[in-house]
C-alpha cells in the first residue's frame, strides 16, 4: 500500500510497491492522460510531475513514492497551456500532448517568460512524431502570455 | 452510376452514409482519423452539404457493421474520394428532403431553404426539420450523384480552418483505444518469432506461471495473458521462450545498396526502346529501411462472445483488416465485428493490424474474455513493418541547351504494399498457415507503389523506368507515408538540380524551362521569391540554399519546398519555406498541419532515420537507436497555402515528403559543392563525400 497525493487528492495505491507509477495511474487510476509510450523513458508520453518536478513515470515505482504530490494531465486541465494548444491546433495524432502539457507546465512554473530557444531546450525530449512541433512551440509562448496577463489582472484586483 | 466516386459507388445506399435521429445527423464514414484531421474536414463537407451545424453532427467512422467500407484509409484519397463522397450523399439527401417538404407545403422546391435542419420559406420557418420529415423520407435507396451540391460561394463552412473535432477529448487524457477497458478485460502479449521462420521450442510455461499469468498456444502462437499490465510484462520477461530455424541476417543488409544483388522482378515500363545517343548524366539515390516509429506503440482489443469476434483497432481499414482476420482464422467475415479506434499517427501501415490480428487470435482462444494487446517499444520497431529501403538510378540524355530529351530510371526496391491476406505477423505462425506468394505490386505509373512519381511532372520528351521488385527483403516492409515517391522525388529533384549544374543554369530556371503545368510554375516561383532565392550566392560555403517540386502522383496535391541549411560535418536546418496548391481546401489549417508535419517528418528521415540490422534481425529496438528530429533542431518554416477555391480539392497529406528530402540535399549540395545522394544525409556522409 502507498499513500501519496494524485491531482491534489490523496490516493492509495494498492499495486505492489515495484509497480510503475505509470501503471499505477493508468490501470489502478484510470487516469489514461498520462501515456504509455516506449516505457523506458526515452520518449516523454508519460511526462508527470512529481513534487513539480517533471519525470517519466514509466521509471518511477509507486513504493518510492509515499507521500509524494503527483500532477498529471488530468490535474493541469485548468492551465492556460491547454487552451493555448487548442488554439494554436497544435496536435495531430495527440498522443504526445500529455506530457508536452506537462513539460510546458513545469517550464512556465519556472520560467514565467521562456524564448522560443528556451522553450526547445525544455521540451527537446518531448518526443512528436506528427510533426506538430512548430505550432506546439507557439502554444506554450501563447500560454506563457496568457499567464502573465491572468496574473498581471489578479495583481490589479489586490487591494 | 459508374461516374460516382468509388466510396459511393462502392457504398450506394444513402441511409449507410446518414441517419437523422432526435435532432442530430449520425455520419458514417469509411475514412477514419489516424491524425490527419479527416473527421473534421469531412464534418465540414457533410454541415455545409446539408446546411446544418457542426454541432448536430454524430460521427462513427470506421465500423464494419455500421459504417460504409471505403477500404483503407491511405494514399491521399480521403478528400478526394471519400469527401466527394460523402458531398453528393449528403447534397442528394438535402434535395429529397427539399422535395418532400415542398409537396407538404405546396411550394416549388426553389421557394424553400435549409438553415440548420429547418426547413425554410422565403426565410420564414415552415415548422417542418429534417427530422419531423425523416419518417417521411425514404433513404433506404441508391444515390444517383445527381443533386447539384453547392457552388464555392455557397460555402459557409467548406473553406473555413474550423478546428478539430477530436482534440479536445485527446487532451483531457482520452480518446485513444489504449485508454478503452472492458469488464474482466485481461492483458495480453504475443511472443513474437525473432525472425520469420523461426518454430517454437519452448517457454517457460512455470515461470509465467509464478507471475499469476498464463500461456495460451497454437501451433507456433504463443501469448500471455495476465490480469494488469504490470504482470504482463514480468511474466513476459519470465517467459524465456527458445526458438528454432532463426536465419542470420547482417549488419550489410540494412543498406539499399544490398538489394541490388538480390534477385527482382523485373518490369519496364514507360518509352519503348533504348535512349539515344548523346551526351548524358547517370546518378543512384537510395533510402535504407524507414520505421513509422509512431509515438504509442500498437494496441487492440479483441472479444470473442456470442459467435462473433469484436475488435477495436487503429488500422487504417476496418474491412481489409476484417477481410485479412477471417482468412487467417477461417471463419465467415459476417462473424467478425471491426470497429475503429484512434490511436497514435500511423504514417501508413505499421504494427497496427498486426497488434489487431493478435488480439483477435487471442481472443478465439480465450472465449468470452475480452483481451487487450499493447505491443512494446521495442517489437514496434523490431516488428512492425517498415518502410522500405530502395534505390532509383536516372540517367538522362541531354540536348545541345543541357536540358534532358530522355529519362531512363531503374528502381530496386522491396515492396511498398504488404496488406494482403497472410502476411500479418500471427498468419504465418497458425498451424493452418498457408505458404504465401511473392508479394504483389503494380509497376504503372499511376498510382504507382515503388514506382511512384517516376515519371517527372517536367516536360522531358521520352521516359522510360525499369522496376526491379525485390521479394527477399530482410525486414518485412509496406506503406510508409509517401511509398515510393519519397525516393523517386528525392531522387529527380536532386538530379535536376545536378543537371542545372552541369549546364550552367540556375536550378529554379532550369525547372521552370520545362514545366508548363501554371498552377506549378506559380508555385516554383513563389517559392523562390519568399526564400529570396535570387541572393544563392556560390557553392561550397557551407550555408546552402536547395528547391525541390513535385506533384504528388502527377495528379493530387502539390508542394514546392526551399530548403536553407548550414553544414558543417553535420547537417542544421536553417529555414525551409514551403508553397503548395490543394486545388479547394476545405480546412486550410488542416491542410497548412499536413504540410507542415510531412516537412518535418520527411526532414527527420533525410537527415537521421534507419533502420539497422544484425544477426537477430532488426537491431533497432528503442529511441536510443533510432534517433528523429527534435524541438531544438526544427527550423522556422514558413508556408504558403496557394490553394485554388474553384478546382478540385487534392490529398495533401503526403505531397511534402520527396520535395523537403530533396530540397535539403539539394541545400546540401549547394553549401557543400558536393553531392550526398544517400539518405539519411549523416554526418559520416557528409565527412565521407568531403574526404572525397
Amino acid at each position: 500500500m502507498t499513500t501519496l497525493t494524485i491531482n491534489g487528492t490523496a490516493r492509495t495505491s494498492a499495486s505492489p510497491s515495484s509497480t510503475k507509477l505509470l501503471d499505477v495511474l493508468r490501470d489502478e487510476f484510470r487516469l489514461t492522460g498520462t501515456r504509455f509510450g516506449c516505457g523506458e523513458e526515452q520518449c516523454g508520453a508519460c511526462l508527470v510531475l512529481v513534487d513539480g518536478v517533471p519525470v517519466q513515470s514509466c521509471g518511477r515505482e509507486i513504493g518510492a513514492l509515499a507521500g509524494r504530490a503527483v500532477t498529471t494531465v488530468e490535474g493541469l486541465q485548468a492551465h492556460p497551456i491547454i487552451a493555448a494548444l487548442l488554439a494554436e491546433q497544435a496536435g495531430q495524432c495527440g498522443y504526445c500532448l500529455s506530457g508536452m502539457v506537462v513539460a510546458a507546465a513545469a517550464l512556465l512554473a519556472r520560467n514565467t517568460s521562456p524564448t522560443r530557444g528556451e522553450i526547445a531546450t525544455a521540451l527537446d525530449a518531448q518526443l512528436c512524431r506528427c510533426g506538430a512541433h512548430p505550432r506546439i512551440l507557439r502554444a506554450v509562448e501563447r500560454a506563457a502570455v496568457e499567464r502573465a496577463a491572468v496574473e498581471r489582472a489578479a495583481g490589479e484586483l489586490r487591494p | 452510376m459508374s461516374d460516382l466516386p468509388k466510396s459511393l459507388a462502392d457504398n450506394p445506399r444513402l441511409d449507410r452514409w446518414l441517419r437523422f435521429d432526435a435532432g442530430r445527423v449520425q455520419v458514417s464514414v469509411g475514412k477514419v482519423e489516424i491524425g490527419q484531421g479527416i473527421s473534421t474536414a469531412l464534418a465540414q463537407i457533410a454541415a455545409e452539404e446539408l446546411d446544418v451545424s457542426l454541432a448536430r453532427l454524430a460521427w462513427r467512422a470506421g465500423d464494419t457493421a455500421l459504417a460504409p467500407d471505403e477500404g483503407s484509409t491511405s494514399s491521399s484519397l480521403s478528400i478526394e474520394i471519400g469527401g466527394a463522397s460523402l458531398r453528393l450523399v449528403c447534397a442528394e439527401a438535402r434535395a429529397l428532403f427539399l422535395a418532400e417538404a415542398a409537396r407538404l407545403l405546396n411550394a416549388a422546391p426553389e421557394e424553400l431553404d435549409v438553415e440548420d435542419g429547418a426547413i425554410l420559406r422565403d426565410g420564414s420557418q415552415t415548422g417542418h426539420d429534417y427530422w419531423t420529415l425523416a419518417p417521411r423520407v425514404d433513404l433506404a435507396r441508391d444515390a444517383t450523384g445527381l443533386a447539384p451540391v453547392k457552388p464555392r460561394s455557397a460555402h459557409r463552412i467548406v473553406g473555413t480552418s474550423t478546428p478539430r473535432r477530436d482534440l479536445p477529448q485527446k487532451l483531457a487524457g482520452s480518446g485513444f483505444v489504449h485508454d478503452m477497458v472492458l469488464p474482466g478485460m485481461l492483458h495480453a502479449r504475443v511472443l513474437r518469432q525473432p525472425r520469420p521462420a523461426a518454430t517454437l521450442a519452448g517457454v517457460n510455461e512455470a515461470a509465467i506461471a509464478r507471475h499469476g499469468a498464463r500461456l495460451v498456444r497454437s501451433g507456433d502462437f504463443a501469448a500471455i495473458l495476465a490480469p494488469t499490465a504490470a504482470i504482463l510484462a514480468e511474466a513476459v520477461q519470465a517467459a524465456r521462450p527458445r526458438w528454432d530455424n532463426c536465419d542470420t541476417p547482417d549488419a550489410a543488409m540494412a543498406e539499399a545498396g544490398w538489394l541490388a544483388s538480390q534477385p527482382a522482378d523485373i518490369r519496364t515500363r514507360g518509352n519503348e526502346g533504348t535512349a539515344p545517343a548523346g551526351r548524358s548524366h547517370t546518378a543512384t539515390y537510395s533510402r535504407p529501411y524507414i520505421s513509422h516509429a509512431s509515438l504509442g506503440p500498437s494496441c487492440a482489443i479483441a472479444h470473442e462472445h456470442d459467435g462473433i469476434l469484436e475488435v477495436w483497432s487503429h488500422v487504417q481499414g476496418v474491412y481489409p483488416f476484417r477481410a485479412n482476420a477471417a482468412g487467417t482464422l477461417q471463419r465467415n467475415p459476417e462473424t467478425i465485428i471491426v470497429h475503429h479506434a484512434h490511436g497514435p499517427g500511423c504514417y501508413g501501415h505499421n504494427g497496427a493490424d498486426d497488434a489487431a490480428l493478435d488480439a483477435a487470435i487471442i481472443a478465439t482462444l480465450v472465449p468470452g474474455t475480452p483481451v487487450r494487446v499493447l505491443w512494446s517499444r521495442a517489437d514496434e520497431f523490431a516488428h512492425a513493418p517498415a518502410g522500405t529501403a530502395m534505390q532509383t538510378s536516372l540517367r538522362a540524355v541531354l540536348d545541345e541547351a543541357g536540358y534532358p530529351i530522355d529519362i531512363t530510371a531503374t528502381i530496386t526496391s522491396g515492396v511498398h504494399v504488404n496488406r494482403a491476406p497472410g502476411r500479418l505477423l500471427a498468419s504465418r505462425t497458425l498451424p493452418n498457415a498457408q505458404p504465401l506468394p511473392p508479394p504483389a505490386e503494380s509497376s504503372d505509373p499511376y498510382p504507382g507503389a515503388g514506382t511512384r512519381n517516376i515519371v517527372p511532372y517536367y516536360d522531358i520528351p521520352a521516359v522510360r523506368y525499369v522496376h526491379h521488385l525485390v521479394a527477399g527483403t530482410p525486414i518485412r516492409t509496406s506503406a510508409l507515408r509517401g511509398l515510393g515517391a519519397v525516393v523517386n522525388v528525392f531522387a529527380l529533384e536532386s538530379f535536376l538540380d545536378e543537371l542545372a549544374d552541369l549546364a550552367g543554369h540556375d536550378p529554379v530556371a532550369y525547372r521552370l524551362h520545362m514545366l508548363s503545368d501554371p498552377r506549378a510554375r506559380r508555385l516554383v516561383e513563389r517559392a523562390a521569391t519568399i526564400s529570396n532565392w535570387a541572393s544563392r550566392g556560390p557553392a561550397g560555403t557551407g550555408i546552402g540554399l536547395g528547391l525541390a517540386f513535385a506533384r504528388y502522383k502527377n495528379r493530387s496535391g502539390y508542394a514546392c519546398v526551399v530548403a536553407q541549411v548550414e553544414v558543417d560535418r553535420e547537417i542544421r536546418l536553417r529555414h525551409i519555406w514551403c508553397t503548395a496548391d490543394s486545388g479547394l481546401a476545405i480546412n486550410p489549417d488542416g491542410v497548412r498541419a499536413q504540410l507542415e508535419g510531412g516537412i518535418i517528418q520527411a526532414a527527420s528521415m533525410a537527415l537521421k532515420e534507419q533502420l539497422r540490422i544484425d544477426s537477430t534481425g532488426t537491431a533497432t529496438r528503442s529511441w536510443a537507436d533510432y534517433p528523429i528530429l527534435r524541438f531544438s533542431e526544427i527550423p522556422p518554416i514558413d508556408i504558403e497555402l496557394m490553394d485554388e477555391p474553384d478546382e478540385p480539392s487534392l490529398g495533401m497529406g503526403e505531397c511534402t515528403m520527396g520535395p523537403t528530402a530533396a530540397a535539403i540535399a539539394n541545400a546540401t549540395a549547394h553549401a557543400l559543392g558536393l553531392r550526398l545522394r544517400d539518405m539519411p544525409l549523416t554526418r559520416e556522409r557528409v565527412m565521407a563525400v568531403a574526404r572525397g
